[in-house]
């Protein structure tokens, strides 16, 4: 064997990887059916249909502790054993492929890079199931997922691996997709099923859980694409081979969308209960121009905060719900010293009240009430009683939202508040902004001391606020700053500073 | 029936039992507690949006609100409806949509019954400005002949949205846009006149707030009045009678016509008419024109005209179907050409100074009014106003007029008289009744008893009805007329489908737009969900009719002495060329887009 | 697909195309072409590897395949090579012009251009 150490898998970044969901991306040419079948494809699917019995596969994916990778984290074979027990000749398996999540795109790398795991994945579990027929829902911001998917789903059809009688066991499936219009909350899975009929995607109430009453009121069995691209794996190598990687109660591996103040940005599957440390300084190679590591923030706009302080966390279901965040779909972003925790949890609950249905009280006008309390705070005119409001608030909108949509909006604010208090306290009672980025409580002041008055910074400033004469410190008036730091970049002197 | 299985439960401490799949809602209303609701039309709108009907439901330990409307009991099940997390809950929930709704409560339509107000009241939201913020805004939607929205006391329960389509099947308003910008409104944000709208006001009724109110005419009758030139005359409805009182307090179901009578003379209208006396011409019209009908197989089933909503409902969605409609027009049509004809001519007025305002049940009548395909006088509406029995409360009430003491008041003649016939118009099945009991005497040349007056088969609240009708002929022969009744246009679509089809074959239908018939029109009083959710209003102000038609002395049209005398002295026979002239009009294919 | 066998066959067959079997000199050249990827430049680089092959009559032992995401946002575009026996090699910020010179040097020449692999190059 030939050395040449120039591969990825001789990077640190790479080394505590474990690819698993993402085994085929970057190797095998999605649009072939007979790569995928070359690396094993369909083969678990052949051994499902000609040696084992619907409630085999589902007791291998149940013994295989396999969680469902859409953010709640439900036993997947507990899930399909719902449905699987529904007395129904009609019953549905749907794929979320509405990877709506500000900053993730695991899914849609699965579904670009090895489209037809998904089809395999759900094809064993309309076997296990009893349903026989599928749709994914893909959003149509995904053009080239829709477009290898929907490739895959035909050269499938073709190979006879969807349609009638597959593998001669008399087992029929097949796929339709369909494409998601980019609501958030069709991610919701009874919104999605609501969309998928053909309505405006808005989520109903449950009960009926969708393995009873689902799609067209149909036993449904609604799981994710991370899901489904770890079920043929399960199947084919046994619910041993994945529970030996994990933790206690969180087996297999995680794919995260690393991204944020951290070098080593991109796609990254790691075993469960990898350390946030590992992810944060092996993984992504630390955090770029020196500065500290403060949070990791999972779970996107229903997740939370992991503060600096509890960097050692193994990472999975149950210890991120412990400490108020949540594993979501997977995106992690890490945040340095820089970071405004008031303004993180104000950026993230704008998405939800950007992306809420509208359907429910508590969410439709809870959301945007809670967000401006925030502005309020950020702008410097919040009050201690503003804190507890947003608190309350914070609670009823938990309470009160009729889906998770709803129910998790308040999880940025309320981590944020019980890991950084002192930071809502600094805008509140102090109005200041400790990490220097909500612009209303900041003031640029020059040092007379470094100022060598070369006028650069009176120049740059657009409405004039700086004065002095050449050669002597200058002034700027706080009254007619806008903040726009303009100044401070352009000194060469580090004369300039905000406080 | 199959045995129901019983589920036990513990609502507030108290055990419970009921089938399984039974809500909490209506568990707890078993157990003699009401839970508020907002957005829950029974059977109609069951979505979980508005949230106040949260209550606790402990779990393990653990209590966890849920939405009493729609989550079904479950075995063993600890439910706490008024506990403080619960109260303060709703009292938030209030609290937030009063943030986003314009506060017009001092002089809003729906002041003193609006169901947000109510519970405002209930729960003691003194603080109704805690979450003042972002407020949307929106125009209003003015036009529609009928109705407005406004969208910025609307507090998105939905109701209207489903009874449209649900129980209506137009499906012309949804839910536009997301988050706090979420109204409702047509697709593409048309105005209702633009879109394939009935007109028939189900909206309005289902309205918890003053979002939806009708096109309130009131000052242009006021205005009418205090114009010396106008000869200012009106008709009631049937539904009218038995609903007024409810606009004053009185139970549901309250029979009023003095009371009613009274008060408009006080008004100011110069004369007080009966639209029964021009329903008993419909049924002279309407049933000569069946009879013959009948007899050529000339598009077969007839369908009857009277409801302006239905109307507008086929000629939107079902334009190849129209040639099955009566040509007759409404009585309200009858009755204002009348006016405008016969009546200005015997008092010697001119046409134009004629103005004929008619107190009505309905909003699609307001639509009606505006219709001038075939007027009886060129140029000239039939009708020149259209309250509804909302705004006839209104006016009543503005004039100082004191209700309960007003005197017991006749109406005029000759247009005064109208049989037990044409007051059963009000009620679904009335109409097709009506018309029996005169196609039947006229084809069979016998009296029917008075004890078998009543066609049972077509009466009561179902939204389809059928029955064959065996009328004897001279010859002793057997007529068997199939018919079928129908109200509430979801019910009317599938008549119309069943025609298409060919799968039935009726020879005539009755087809009310509103479920129930005009007793539970677009512009009656507006009974708040928590009543309509439990008692069926529909069959008890029906019931007023059936007890009116049968108090009074005559009950078939055909024995009106003013009808029969209207005849003699103006059309000559029913359905002659001059009734076709004055008393007949015609359809318009509409497009839905 | 009837049965398994029909399963096995095509396996057969392809098996030797995605994994390269030592002293076979074969070549199988994958460019990442996820969303990310094209968004990056991929195309022009794919299309680049195309070209040359096929200028370089060497399209009998080198195969260009596209592929789905690697995983490395910052150093799209990105190549890998594989060649039985030797080490995989990640090519990274790719351009068309590296093509040139990675054709020239590691696919007919067999010594693989270093400074341009994700272990040399920095962010």
């Amino acid at each position: 064997m030939v050395h040449y150490n120039a591969s990825l898998e001789d990077t640190e970044f790479y080394k505590l990887q474990r690819r698993v969901v993402l085994r085929n991306c970057g190797v095998i040419d999605p649009e072939s059916i007979d790569e995928y079948i070359a690396v094993d494809g369909y083969a678990a699917l052949g051994k499902a249909l000609t040696s084992m019995t619907p409630a085999q596969v589902v007791d291998e994916i149940k013994a295989s502790g396999l969680r469902g990778r859409g953010g709640g984290g439900f036993p997947t074979g507990m899930k399909w054993s719902f449905t699987a027990a529904q007395n129904n000749p009609v019953k549905y398996v749907v794929c979320n492929a509405d990877e709506g999540d500000p900053g993730a795109f695991m899914d849609r790398s699965v579904l670009e890079g090895d489209p037809h795991c998904i089809i395999e994945g759900m094809a064993l579990c309309g076997y296990a199931t009893g349903a026989h027929e599928g749709y994914v829902y893909v959003r149509a911001e995904y053009p080239i997922a829709v477009k290898r998917l929907g490739k895959a789903i035909e050269d499938a059809r073709a190979y006879g691996l969807l349609g009638k009688d597959i593998f001669g066991s008399g087992f029929d499936f097949d796929l339709y997709l369909r494409l998601g219009a980019g609501a958030f909350v069709c991610g919701e899975e009874t919104a999605l099923m609501t969309s998928i009929e053909g309505n405006r995607g808005e989520p109903r109430p449950r009960p009926p859980y969708p393995a009873v009453s689902g799609l067209f009121k149909k036993p449904t069995t609604e799981n994710n694409v991370e899901t489904f691209a770890n079920v043929a794996q399960i199947i084919l190598n046994g619910a041993d081979w994945f529970a030996s990687v994990g933790t206690e109660r969180s087996k297999g591996t995680k794919v995260f969308a690393l991204g944020g103040k951290i070098n080593n940005t991109g796609l990254v599957e790691v075993p469960m209960g990898t350390t946030l440390r590992q992810i944060v300084e092996v993984v992504g190679g630390g955090i770029p121009n020196g500065k500290h590591f403060k949070a990791a923030q999972t779970g996107g706009p229903s997740g939370g905060c992991i503060p600096a302080s509890m960097i050692d966390i193994e990472i999975d279901y149950d210890n991120l719900v412990a400490q108020g965040a949540m594993m979501g779909s997977g995106g992690m972003i890490i945040m340095d010293e820089d970071t405004c925790m008031v303004d993180i949890a104000k950026f993230f609950l704008q998405f939800t009240v950007d992306e809420s249905c509208g359907k429910c009280t508590a969410c439709r006008i809870g959301t945007k009430r809670l967000y401006e309390l925030l502005e309020k705070i950020t702008d410097g005119k919040g009050t201690l009683e503003d804190l507890d409001t947003m608190e309350t608030l914070c609670r009823y909108i938990k309470d009160n939202s009729l889906c998770g949509l709803g129910q998790t909006a308040p999880n940025p604010v309320l981590s944020t508040y019980s890991r950084f208090p002192e930071e809502y306290k600094a805008h509140v009672v102090d109005k200041k902004c400790p990490a220097g980025v909500c612009k209303s409580l900041l003031t640029y002041v020059i040092d007379p001391e470094k100022c060598k008055g070369c006028t650069a910074c009176a120049r740059v400033c657009p409405v004039g606020a700086i004065s002095g004469t050449v050669k002597e410190p200058h002034v700027i008036d706080a009254a007619k700053c806008i903040k726009c730091g303009s100044c401070m970049e352009r000194c060469k002197f580090g004369a300039i500073s905000k406080k | 029936m199959s045995e129901e299985k019983l589920v036990n439960l513990k609502i507030n401490g108290i055990d419970v039992s009921v089938p399984e799949g039974t809500t909490v809602l209506l568990a707890a209303r078993k157990a003699g507690i009401r839970i508020p609701t907002l957005c829950w039309l029974k059977d109609i709108n069951e979505i979980g949006a508005c949230r106040i009907c949260v209550v606790e439901n402990e779990v393990k330990g653990a209590r966890k609100l849920i939405a009493a409307c729609t989550f079904p009991v479950s075995e063993g099940m600890v439910i706490y409806t008024n506990s403080p997390k619960v109260i303060e809950s709703r009292k938030t929930t209030l609290q937030l949509l009063l943030s986003n709704h314009k506060m017009e409560c001092l002089s809003c339509v729906r002041s003193g019954n609006c169901e947000l107000q109510a519970l405002c009241k209930e729960y003691g939201v003194e603080d109704a400005h805690r979450f003042d913020g972002f407020r949307s805004t929106w125009a209003i939607d003015d036009s529609a002949p009928h109705m407005y929205r406004d969208n910025e006391k609307c507090i998105l329960c939905r109701r209207c949205v489903a009874v449209c389509s649900k129980t209506q099947a137009c499906s012309v308003i949804g839910a536009n846009d997301r988050g706090i910008d979420t109204h409702i409104a047509c697709a593409f944000e048309r105005g209702l006149a633009d879109v394939a709208c009935v007109s028939c006001g189900q909206c309005i009724v289902a309205c918890p707030t003053g979002a939806l109110s009708e096109k309130d005419d009131t000052q242009k009758v006021f205005d009418a009045l205090n114009d010396p030139k106008k000869h200012v005359i009106i008709q009631t409805a049937p539904s009218v009678r038995v609903q007024l009182g409810e606009e004053f307090g009185m139970p549901i179901g309250s029979l009023v016509t003095g009371k009613m009578v009274s008060s408009l003379r006080m008004l100011g209208f110069e004369k007080v008419f009966d639209t029964n006396f021009a329903a008993d011409m419909t049924i002279m019209e309407e049933a000569t024109e069946f009879l013959k009908r009948y007899k050529e197989k000339d598009n077969l089933p007839m369908t009857t005209s009277c409801s302006p909503g239905w109307v507008k409902y086929i000629e939107y969605y079902y334009p190849e179907l129209l040639p099955h409609v009566s040509s007759t027009k409404s009585p309200q049509g009858i009755f204002g050409s009348i006016a405008k004809t016969y009546y200005a001519e015997k008092m010697g007025w001119d046409p134009a100074d004629v103005f004929c305002v008619s107190a009505m049940p309905c909003t699609a009548k307001k639509f009606e009014a505006q219709r001038y395909e075939h007027t009886a006088v060129k140029g000239l509406p039939d009708i020149d106003a259209v309250l509804t029995t909302r705004e006839l409360g209104r006016m009543i009430r503005k004039m100082g007029i004191m209700w309960d003491e007003l005197p017991e008041g006749e109406f005029d003649a000759p247009f005064g008289l109208g049989s037990g016939a044409g007051t059963i118009f009000g009620a679904t099945g009335g109409v097709m009744e009506a018309a029996l009991r005169t196609a039947y005497e006229v084809v069979s040349g016998q009296k029917l008893p008075d004890d078998k007056l009543d066609f049972t088969a077509v009466r009561g609240t179902q939204g389809i009805k059928e029955a064959d009708i065996d009328i004897p002929t001279p010859e002793g022969e057997t007529l068997t007329i199939h018919v079928a009744v129908a109200s509430g246009l979801v019910n009317a679509k599938q008549i119309l489908e069943w025609i298409k089809s060919g799968e039935k074959n009726y020879d005539f239908v009755e087809i009310m737009a509103c479920p129930g018939g005009c007793v539970n029109g677009g512009g009656q009083p507006i009974q708040p969900a928590d009543v309509r959710n439990f008692t069926d209003i529909r069959k008890i102000r029906a019931e007023a009719l059936y007890r009116d038609d049968l108090g009074l002395p005559i009950r078939r049209s055909h024995e009106n002495p003013d009808v029969t005398a209207m005849y003699e002295g103006f059309f000559g026979e029913p359905g002659s060329e001059k009734a076709e002239e004055i008393m007949h009009t015609v359809y318009i294919p509409r497009k839905q887009y | 697909m009837k049965s398994l066998e029909e399963l096995a066959a095509i396996k057969a067959r392809m098996q030797d195309k995605v994994i390269m079997r030592e002293g076979s000199g074969q070549i199988r050249v994958v460019v990442g072409m996820a969303t990310c990827g094209i968004a990056a430049g991929a195309r022009p680089v794919l299309d680049r590897f195309v070209e040359d092959v096929e200028k370089e009559g060497l399209a009998d032992r080198v195969a260009v395949k596209q592929t789905g995401c690697i995983g490395i946002c910052q150093y799209e575009p990105v190549v890998e090579v594989h060649e039985g026996g030797k080490d995989k090699v990640t090519y990274v910020k790719m351009t068309a012009e590296k093509v040139d010179e990675i054709v020239e040097k590691h696919i007919k020449g067999g010594q693989p251009v270093l400074e341009y692999t994700i272990t040399h190059v920095g962010d």
